[in-house]
């Protein structure tokens, strides 16, 4: 018997409590928001929850956005940065930075070497102050945000639901998905959380108030 | 090589004795004291922020227990979306089935190494021994698991398994073992764990550029949609699902949850159980292979190992309910003071003692069930409201009973239970149990309490006065002081008194 | 009111002192007490130490000596909650259907003595007095198993002359946990250690709570380091009217 056959037949004799008549679907879940969770300043949440990760962020008009972003990679002093196909020319500022398109892509050693990535975001999260990116246009393939060590992200005011349900209710689940919280951290000495280790150490966070 | 020989550590005591040792060790007391009181204050908080976080422990146990009532069924879901999505479904019935899996998806790929994110389920089945036997090396990139491979050292907590490890130790580990496999240390290494995390992220740094084969584990998997999920905190689960060719994923069966829409529940409950953050840093999703992005070889080995034999146990199989938060280790007052190797398993804590007999046998790791006082602190916290005290008595029954059928002679505790329940049965037998109780404790009490007690009691009395019992009891005092005009109401209790 | 006191075998042999307390305070409420000579154990160290069949009878006759009263009233936390959570399984596995139906009448009937008093009797002022410096260990099965919550509190802070202190980690668990004391007699002494080292932290004369099981683990700390600090079940300084309760 094969693995598939001996697992699918001891899961059916472990399950003989099971009556037969009930099916799989005859359990009701509830689901969906149970409570408000954000409160109705829902930008301001986000912007604070994010900023405890100590990620870096600022609130701009849509017409000041460029220039935060070049800000922000003055602050780090970047000397290149990634740009993803589909991302809008209007958000990157001209500066002493190189600008590295993924056409055709960039190998992991090109990723490893370039200083930051600007991209735009999928969804955000308020009460978490999480940015969801799924990899479409403006934000790239994974690899793009994973191994400059400054990401940049452009958050537009629409784009941030007030809190988890919400946000994966917009999400495409057949695209890939990361969900980023801060910069990468870890708390395995001693459950003590220390920012930066393998993914970007440096997030900054740029929010387009809508008009 | 058997499932069984990887949950359990051959070789290590009973609970009792291996725990002995542990509490001698005051630095891991101080590590493990430290550790898990800054995590129960950081869980307790963001717990509180959520006003409908009980509500969604209903509804994570509701979920939980309704696919775990038709798990067969889900799973199949799940195999025709991954496969539908480009990804590749295999079945192990046991650890020694999943690792010649991927050992062969391994040996396919014509690499030598595997990066590895840091799984419970890969462990649990010592893959990286299986792989180095097939000349294969497994690079853990969890920074605790790190500690612990370049440690050669036993994890002993389940989100954070070199919890018992010290910044010191870790930083003499670092400089000792780095340079054995791969970039040493840097000159100058201090504990601050700052500089602990950056040597990781150098040392690891070349092993994620060139892998091109990763081992993940899952936390979740929606059978609608076939998606995976990996809740991290470091970047190295991204680094593995990403950059690599090939990826292979153990996942137990028991991860499966019926649609995409649930994860909204888990993704609330476990970050906020597990660090006690209200988000972990980073959380991959991925639905088979997409194209121009991450690796182009995807395989899901689902892995029973156990579960099965758990899940047929109609009061023990709400432990396959659980996400691996570990919120239950940090508030047991017995792991906190014995840490996780005493209980001799890849899974310890409250969750281990309920989790470990199941998938080995209760006759295999028959001290567990009884580690624990039934606080009750373990369920409290529990976000997929495991009743851990209710498993953990059920499965105290099942050692009893297995040492029942093993021996020709019951055991000396069996007699006395036997024995005590045949005075505790009769009020008549009680109460002459008593009188003696009362002349005997006359002939060694002073002042009302006992120093020192005979047998087995000399444990309590090690360390701890005992009361003498009372000269008269309660049922005496009221039958000498109290007239019959009130026991006229208590005849057909008074009637069972000639049993 | 007719109320059965359940003293549990532990206090029957041990801590008649509490069941007389409750005797006294129930019926200084006008309330009347009955001890049904009948009455054993809960089967509560059988059932937590896997001797499930053993504790049947002792399920059975406790449903039989503990049936038609107004409300059974028990000072164990413990025993309540083995009553309360364990009688019915013990009853349908190794019972038959006329046990569990018999079962399924008592158990409602059955309250932890500060669950009586505040729910059911509805009083928090018991009209006790003791002038002593008290604090409370809530036990873990009163805490969560049976869920007093603040109810005993409630009862000690309407005690006219108590000083009650706060006990620092009041819920973390004293390491008794019955047979686990003795099968796991190094971690339980670790657990104590701490617990001992708390209680004296806060001065105390005395130290209350509502299971005299974990107050003789605690108080066998005490006791043994020769700290001077009593222990003394809720119920008797509920009980107590004069200076001195001891």
């Amino acid at each position: 018997m094969s693995g598939r056959e001996t697992v699918l037949s001891a899961l059916r004799t472990a399950l003989q409590d099971v009556p037969g008549s009930e099916s799989p679907d005859d359990v009701p879940v509830p689901h969906g928001r149970r409570a408000d969770h954000a409160g109705p300043d829902i930008v301001g949440l986000f912007t604070e929850r994010a900023a405890e990760y100590r990620a870096t962020v600022v609130r701009v008009p849509a017409a000041g956005a460029a220039a935060a972003v070049g800000r922000a990679l003055a602050r780090t002093g970047a000397r290149s940065v990634v740009l993803p196909p589909g991302l809008p020319e209007d958000l990157v500022s001209q500066g002493p930075w190189s600008r590295l398109e993924d056409v055709p892509p960039l190998t992991v050693d090109q990723l490893d070497a370039a200083d930051a990535v600007i991209t735009t975001i999928a969804a955000a999260i308020a009460v978490t102050g999480t940015v969801t990116l799924d990899h479409g246009p403006g934000q790239g393939r994974r690899a793009l945000t994973l191994l400059p060590d400054q990401h940049i992200c452009v958050v537009r005011a629409s784009q941030i639901a007030p809190d988890v349900p919400e946000a994966l209710s917009r999400l495409d689940p057949y695209r890939p998905l990361t969900l980023v919280s801060g910069p990468s951290a870890t708390s395995d000495i001693e459950l003590d959380r220390v920012e930066g280790v393998h993914g970007p150490r440096v997030l900054d966070i740029v929010v387009i108030e809508d008009a | 090589m058997s499932g069984a020989d990887n949950v359990v550590w051959l070789g290590t005591p009973a609970f009792p004795e291996a725990a002995r040792g542990a509490l001698a060790d005051t630095r891991l007391r101080a590590n493990l004291r430290r550790a898990t009181g800054t995590i129960r204050d950081k869980r307790l908080a963001v717990a509180a922020e959520l006003e409908d976080w009980e509500e969604l422990r209903e509804t994570a146990a509701a979920i939980k227990r309704h696919t775990l009532r038709h798990l067969d069924h889900h799973l199949l879901r799940l195999e025709k979306a991954v496969t539908a999505a480009g990804g590749t479904v295999h079945w192990a019935a046991d650890a020694a089935e999943a690792n010649r899996i991927v050992t062969g998806l391994v040996e396919a790929t014509g690499e030598g190494e595997v990066v590895k994110v840091k799984s419970m389920a890969t462990q649990e089945i010592g893959l990286n021994e299986a792989l180095a036997e097939a000349g294969i090396r497994a690079y853990e990139t969890d920074l605790a698991e790190l500690i612990v491979q370049l440690g050669g050292d036993r994890p002993s907590h389940i989100l954070v398994p070199a919890i018992h490890r010290g910044r010191s130790e870790i930083r003499e580990i670092f400089r000792r073992q780095m340079g054995q496999w791969g970039r040493p240390a840097p000159e100058g290494l201090t504990d601050d764990p700052r500089d602990l995390a950056e040597a990781a992220r150098l040392h690891l740094r070349e092993k994620f550029l060139r892998a091109k084969v990763a081992v993940s584990g899952a936390n979740f998997a929606a059978a609608d949609t076939g998606t995976v999920v990996v809740v991290e905190s470091e970047g190295n689960g991204r680094m593995c699902l990403t950059l690599p060719e090939t990826l292979i994923t153990v996942m137990g069966i028991e991860k499966v949850l019926p649609s995409f829409a649930d994860l909204d529940v888990f993704l609330q409950l476990l970050p906020r159980s597990s660090t006690g953050e209200r988000m972990n840093p980073y959380t991959s999703l991925w639905t088979g292979v997409t194209e121009g992005d991450g690796p182009q070889d995807f395989h899901l080995v689902l892995l029973d190992n156990g579960r099965t034999a758990t899940l047929a146990d109609e009061v023990g199989r709400q432990a396959l309910n659980c996400i691996r938060c570990s919120a239950c280790l940090n508030v047991c007052p017995v792991y906190e003071r014995t840490g996780g190797h005493a209980y001799g398993s890849v899974y310890p804590g409250p969750i281990g003692a309920v989790l470990t007999p199941q998938l080995v046998g209760v006759e295999n790791a028959a001290s567990l069930p009884f580690a624990s006082t039934l606080c009750g602190a373990c369920y409290d916290a529990c976000p997929v409201k495991i009743n851990i005290p209710e498993v953990l008595a059920h499965l105290r029954a099942e050692a009893v009973e297995a040492g029942r059928r093993d021996r020709l002679l019951p055991t000396t505790e069996a007699l006395a239970m036997k024995a005590a329940a045949a005075v505790l049965s009769s009020p008549k037998r009680l109460a002459t149990a008593q009188r003696i109780a009362a002349l005997g404790a006359r002939l060694v009490a002073r002042d009302g309490r006992i120093g020192f007690l005979p047998g087995p009691l000399a444990r309590w009395s090690a360390t701890r006065d005992a009361p003498a019992p009372a000269r008269e009891s309660m049922r005496a005092w009221w039958r000498r002081t109290r007239t019959t005009r009130r026991d006229e109401s208590r005849t057909t209790a008074e009637g069972k008194e000639a049993r | 009111m007719r109320i059965a006191l359940f003293i549990t075998c532990f206090n029957d042999t041990m801590f008649p002192s509490t069941g007389r307390a409750v005797t006294e305070l129930l019926e200084r409420l006008g309330h009347t007490v009955e001890f049904p000579q009948g009455q054993t154990c809960c089967g509560q160290m059988h059932f937590n130490t896997g001797y499930r069949r053993e504790a049947l009878p002792m399920v059975r006759r406790f449903t039989e000596v503990f049936a038609g009263y107004d409300a059974v009233v028990t000072p164990s936390g413990s025993c309540a909650g083995m009553v309360r959570d364990h009688h019915r399984a013990v009853a349908a596995r190794y019972g038959d259907d006329g046990l569990t139906e018999a079962v399924e009448q008592v158990v409602p009937m059955v309250y932890e003595l500060s669950e009586l008093l505040v729910d059911v009797l509805g009083v928090t002022d018991v009209g006790a007095y003791f002038p002593h410096r008290v604090t409370y260990h809530p036990t873990c099965h009163s805490l969560r198993m049976l869920r007093v919550g603040d109810r005993p509190l409630r009862l000690l802070r309407a005690v006219r002359g108590i000083d009650l202190v706060e006990l620092p980690a009041a819920e973390s668990c004293c390491g008794f946990g019955g047979t686990f004391a003795l099968k796991n007699a190094d971690v339980s002494n670790a657990m104590l250690a701490d617990k001992v080292r708390h209680v004296l932290d806060t001065g105390s004369e005395f130290l209350t709570a509502g299971d005299n099981s974990c107050l003789t683990h605690i108080g066998g700390g005490l006791s043994r380091l020769r700290t001077g600090v009593g222990t003394l079940h809720l119920a008797e300084i509920l009980a107590s009217t004069e200076g001195d309760a001891q």
